[in-house]
């Protein structure tokens, strides 16, 4: 039995596999509308998160299984105190496979350990979000096809953003990545990242100019810049616009860019980017789908 | 000076800091097996001024002594059997280590979960950089502080 803790749990070959599964989901949905038919999801979600356990029970129910589960901790019995140990082997009893979101890192970890049916991490804290590594790697796979040799841009938050830091460790598995980093000093990507890369030979570069290193990526992965990860509100308000992906920096892109988002945007890619072909935000949480479709169907052994 | 008597087969763990003895103690479980110890402490050394010492009559098998690599490296732990030394023990920096020093991330589950043990695992040998299983917070030499 295995469960997914980390993006780094699969070798990159059986993310290929998970891939070519989830592609075929996506180009023949109808050969896997009952695949999971009589199966039972839980989602126990500790805290709440519309998008990620709307996603995975929309993968379940696509699959022709069931869902059951709850969405903050206050609706569940750790309200009651009952430790995830405990909660996870009554789980058990009740479905074939649980989706686990939690507060605390590595309670999803904890789960496996105890669990008779497949765990997976649908993110704890600030740690780990393996789904959402995955749909990033299987967007760019599918639109790109391919996950190696190109540049990619991460803009924003890249202190404190765990989608980023489990985005680079994954992609510094494929051959020929480059990295540029583009965010105000004060939300640089942390130093072990940067001694990981120094390490391995991966190129990088840090830069504070989003439109200074438009021409060279082939991929922008934008997040969010938060007011108040910042010390004042005169640096705020100095560097904001530098984070703001808008048509006339997207004109300094090349014609195959691709822009990411893990989504949910708030003003950082301006609405008017929306309708250039290169946006694929909206995309990315459709492969989220097809991605959990092809996990679910991986770790039941159905597929 | 103190004198103890010799033992036929266990182990001397010596070049203790003065005063950790304790907690070595402790960190070994050998309040929990049933065999003879010697605390001694303060013992005057010509290398570190005082020290401390534990002499540990036992099966030579019955204890895992890695965490001492991870507590102190400077400790010599002689392998005695009949009597006499037969071996001097090398240390080697264990690739896990449980309920020795505790995960101090208060995002982590360890903080929350009852009976959850702390185990860390050595991800960085050569730094010796060891971080908690579960939020993988690093767990540094500099840092290092058995509960």
């Amino acid at each position: 039995m295995r469960h997914l803790m980390s993006p780094l749990d699969f070798t990159t070959s059986e993310l290929d596999k998970l891939f070519d599964l989830a592609n075929d989901i996506e180009h023949n949905p109808a050969k896997y509308a009952h695949a999971c038919d009589g199966k039972i999801m839980a989602t126990c979600f500790y805290e709440p998160s519309t998008r990620t356990r709307l996603s995975f029970e929309s993968a379940m129910t696509r699959l022709g299984g069931s869902v059951i589960g709850f969405s903050d901790a206050n609706s569940s019995s750790a309200a009651k105190g009952e430790s995830v140990s405990d909660t996870i082997r009554v789980i058990s009893c009740y479905a074939d496979i649980c989706a686990m979101r939690h507060f605390k890192e590595g309670a999803p970890m904890v789960a496996s350990e105890k669990a008779e049916i497949p765990v997976i991490n649908a993110g704890d804290g600030g740690h780990q979000h393996p789904t959402q590594t995955l749909t990033d790697l299987l967007t760019i796979r599918s639109l790109k096809g391919r996950l190696n040799n190109f540049t990619i841009g991460l803009c924003g938050d890249l202190k404190f953003g765990r989608t980023v830091h489990s985005l680079i460790n994954a992609l510094v598995r494929y051959d020929n990545i480059k990295f540029i980093f583009i965010s105000p000093e004060e939300l640089k990507v942390p130093d072990y990242i940067t001694e990981m890369l120094k390490e391995k030979n991966i190129p990088y570069e840090e830069v504070i100019r989003l439109e200074n290193v438009m021409p060279e990526l082939d991929m922008l992965y934008m997040t969010r810049v938060q007011k108040e990860r910042f010390f004042n509100e005169e640096d705020y308000m100095r560097l904001k616009d530098f984070y703001i992906l808008d048509p006339a920096k997207m004109e300094l892109a090349k014609d195959d860019m691709l822009v990411l988002h893990p989504l949910p945007r708030v003003n950082e890619i301006s609405v008017e980017v929306d309708n250039d072909p290169r946006a694929a935000y909206f995309k990315q949480a459709r492969y989220g789908v097809y991605v959990r479709m092809a996990l679910i169907l991986t770790l039941l052994e159905l597929a | 000076m103190l004198n103890v008597g010799k033992i036929e087969e266990g182990f001397v763990l010596d070049h203790i800091k003065a005063g950790k003895s304790l907690e070595i103690y402790r960190n070994l479980q050998l309040d929990k097996l049933d065999c003879t110890v010697a605390i001694i402490k303060n013992a005057r050394s010509d290398k570190m001024g005082k020290k401390d010492i534990l002499k540990v009559e036992c099966d030579i098998d019955m204890l895992d002594l890695d965490v001492l690599a991870f507590i102190d490296h400077n400790i010599t732990v002689n392998v005695i059997k009949n009597g006499e030394i037969v071996a001097k023990k090398e240390l080697v920096l264990p690739r896990q280590i449980k309920n020795v020093i505790h995960c101090h991330n208060p995002r982590c589950i360890t903080s929350i979960e009852q009976e959850l043990p702390h185990i860390f695992f050595l991800a960085d040998p050569e730094k010796e950089i060891y971080r908690c299983k579960y939020c993988e917070e690093k767990y540094t030499p500099s840092a290092k502080k058995p509960n």
